[in-house]
């Protein structure tokens, strides 16, 4: 049985649409990242799921029952939300026995589920503080107790790390993976950090201008994304998006870049309607050479040394702008010629639809 | 540095010498002739504490007391509890809250004269709009303005009709301070309408709660207008209150001396009040 089941899920505003017909389903346990821009309509989702919004068409499934017409309380699912959103006047324990309280839950079991979470989160020291005399993480574990002590059905995390600074939000990625392994229900989380989608989830809802543009473990979601969107979405840096046109030649698809330079691809030459190509290549595909010793030649407009690798930000001689890799001790500098040695077998065409095609498996 | 700081006074003193001449000097010039029995012409006896003493033996003083605190303990607490309701009730983004928001702001632009004509016109026995009503119901109307009993309970309903929109606009205000994600918290915490309003909000109004009860306080301990033209303090003083006695004793009969030694009295009673308050409203190092 599925876990949580989204069906034709449909929201407007007014008149403006933010969800058109989204259809999902959960495995039992599964953790599904929603990544996508501001306004993708991701968050609204996850407030329709919680309750907060109401779809104007669709249904909404836990565990096989139908919770899109329940109160938000009666619907098994717990929410960490943006802000923690904790009661300021209350302790910490305060803050998580009140939904066990309004619940009617017996005493005794609310001091057991308190202690069971503050000793998995390890704020037992904290429980008879106020939230104003925590700090970030410590007010964010809080809030992940405040879920856990009621054994929802559903986690609901609304970008659950973007408050906290990089070293703690680290290691609270760390800690909401193990809380997982220990929790028997599903987890979805609203994020537009890939890296945090990468890591935690089971599979990626990948969502843009309305629409699940993408559903798929993260390295599919990488290695073979279904459209333009999603190729530039995902992976940091983006994808090399360049304009090419098609070379017939055998069964697999050759193009011509800008500058006249050819690339030979791994992807089928049959599926494409005409018209023009987008050449997808990630920047570890595109290798710096010396000046004429690659594909083409391309003029060095910025660099980033990252330590274990170079990144070179550099353009074609059409104009086209297309990012390469080098090693960590790269002598490259702004303004230099250098060569970029492609790996056609790596690349990736989009149509003019901005749908993916992907090198043969194998091939 | 030096140069700064006399700057800085300079910016300052036209403000501070306005705020002595017209109100630390006439304070302490109150204190001072509250000691003496003084007219006012000028005539000037020391009497020590003789102007306190002769109050508290004051028939009419402490029945102008005891009316004051029976007024504040009638309208603080209905006001505040009705403008709280209000304010939740019209604490929303519709076109109709915002009207009633200003309809039940509007009383409080209106001056007193003008309130209390118009709740002449209701209270009045003989063809006020509660006579009406009472008439209409087959009941006798009530001498709101001339029973005894009746005349308090007639000023409070007054004031609090006129206090209505600053306590409605502090709650607003307060009620908006609140994040909606809390409640939305709330909301999946099964928490019912009472028990978010007991729990959430009015812990969060705690502070706009206890700033409007210290306003209420100290403006009807110094309640006036009302009383002198509604009932003029009668039936034989039972609606004067304090400020009606202080401003009787020194414009009608003339005692200026003892007339600031019930000023003084009634200005340490609205200290103390404001004080208690300030003490109930301190910050605690735990709140947010």
């Amino acid at each position: 049985m599925n876990s949580l089941e989204l069906i034709n899920v449909r929201k407007a505003y007014g008149k403006t649409p933010v969800l058109d017909d989204i259809s999902l389903a959960l495995e039992p346990r599964e953790f599904v990242a929603f990544l996508g821009p501001s306004g993708s309509g991701k968050s609204t989702l996850l407030r329709i799921i919680a309750g907060l919004e109401t779809a104007d068409a669709g249904e909404v499934r836990l565990d096989g029952r139908r919770i899109d017409q329940l109160p938000p309380g009666d619907r098994g699912v717990a929410m960490v939300f943006q802000h923690y959103a904790l009661y300021p006047h209350m302790t910490v324990r305060g803050n998580m026995a009140f939904g066990l309280k309004n619940a009617h839950v017996p005493p005794a079991e609310i001091a057991a589920r308190v202690a069971e979470a503050a000793r998995i989160l390890e704020i037992e020291a904290h429980l008879d503080k106020r939230p104003g005399q925590l700090s970030g993480g410590q007010r964010q574990r809080v809030a992940i107790g405040r879920a856990i002590v009621k054994h929802p059905r559903l986690f609901l995390l609304d970008e659950p790390l973007s408050n906290l600074d990089a070293a703690l939000r680290m290691r609270t990625r760390l800690e909401l993976a193990d809380l997982r392994q220990r929790v028997d229900a599903a987890f979805v989380m609203v994020t537009h950090d890939q890296a945090e989608a990468m890591t935690l989830a089971d599979r990626i809802v990948v969502m843009n201008d309305r629409r699940i543009q993408q559903v798929g473990a993260p390295m599919e979601i990488y290695l073979r994304p279904a459209n333009s969107f999603v190729a530039r979405f995902v992976g940091s840096p983006a994808m090399n998006l360049l304009p090419v046109e098609p070379v017939a030649n055998g069964a697999l698809v050759r193009v011509r870049l800008g500058d006249g330079a050819e690339v030979e691809t791994r992807v089928a030459l049959n599926g494409f309607g005409g018209g023009t190509l987008e050449l997808g290549l990630r920047p570890e595909n595109v290798e710096v050479t010396a000046p004429g010793g690659g594909t083409t030649d391309a003029k060095v407009e910025l660099v980033e040394r990252l330590g274990e690798r170079t990144l070179v930000y550099a353009k074609l001689r059409s104009g086209d702008e297309i990012t390469g890799e080098d090693e960590g001790n790269s002598r490259v500098r702004v303004g230099d010629v250098v060569g970029l040695r492609i790996k056609g077998e790596r690349a990736h065409l989009f149509d003019a639809q901005g749908v993916g095609h992907h090198a043969e498996a194998g091939a | 540095m030096r140069t700064a700081r006399w700057q800085g006074l300079a910016y300052v003193a036209p403000f501070l010498i306005l705020y002595a001449a017209l109100l630390i000097f006439p304070l302490l010039m109150g204190m001072g002739l509250s000691f003496y029995r003084a007219d006012l012409f000028g005539a000037k006896v020391w009497t020590g504490l003789g102007n306190y003493g002769r109050l508290l033996s004051d028939p009419v003083f402490l029945h102008a007391l005891r009316n004051t605190f029976k007024l504040v303990l009638l309208i603080v607490p209905t006001l505040t509890a009705l403008t709280l309701a209000l304010a939740v009730a019209l604490n929303r983004r519709t076109r109709g809250a915002a009207v009633l928001r200003g309809v039940f702001f509007s009383s409080s632009v209106l001056s007193v004269t003008i309130v209390t004509l118009i709740w002449r016109f209701v209270l009045t026995p003989d063809a006020g709009l509660f006579a009406e009503v009472a008439q209409a119901l087959g009941r006798e109307p009530l001498p709101w303005l001339s029973h005894p009993d009746l005349t308090i309970p007639a000023l409070a309903l007054t004031t609090i009709w006129w206090s209505i929109g600053l306590p409605m606009m502090l709650f607003l205000a307060g009620l908006q301070q609140i994040p909606s994600d809390m409640y939305e918290a709330a909301a999946l915490d099964r928490s019912s309408r009472w028990t978010t309003f007991r729990r959430i909000t009015l812990p969060q109004l705690r502070r706009t709660l206890l700033l409007v009860v210290m306003l209420q306080t100290a403006a009807q301990l110094q309640l006036f207008g009302q009383a002198q033209l509604l009932t003029a303090g009668g039936p034989s003083g039972a609606s004067r209150p304090v400020v009606l006695f202080i401003f009787e004793v020194a414009f009608v009969r003339w005692e200026l001396g003892y007339a600031l030694a019930a000023a003084e009295i009634l200005f340490t009673l609205v200290l103390l009040a404001t004080l208690a308050q300030y003490w109930a409203a301190r910050p605690r190092e735990d709140a947010r």
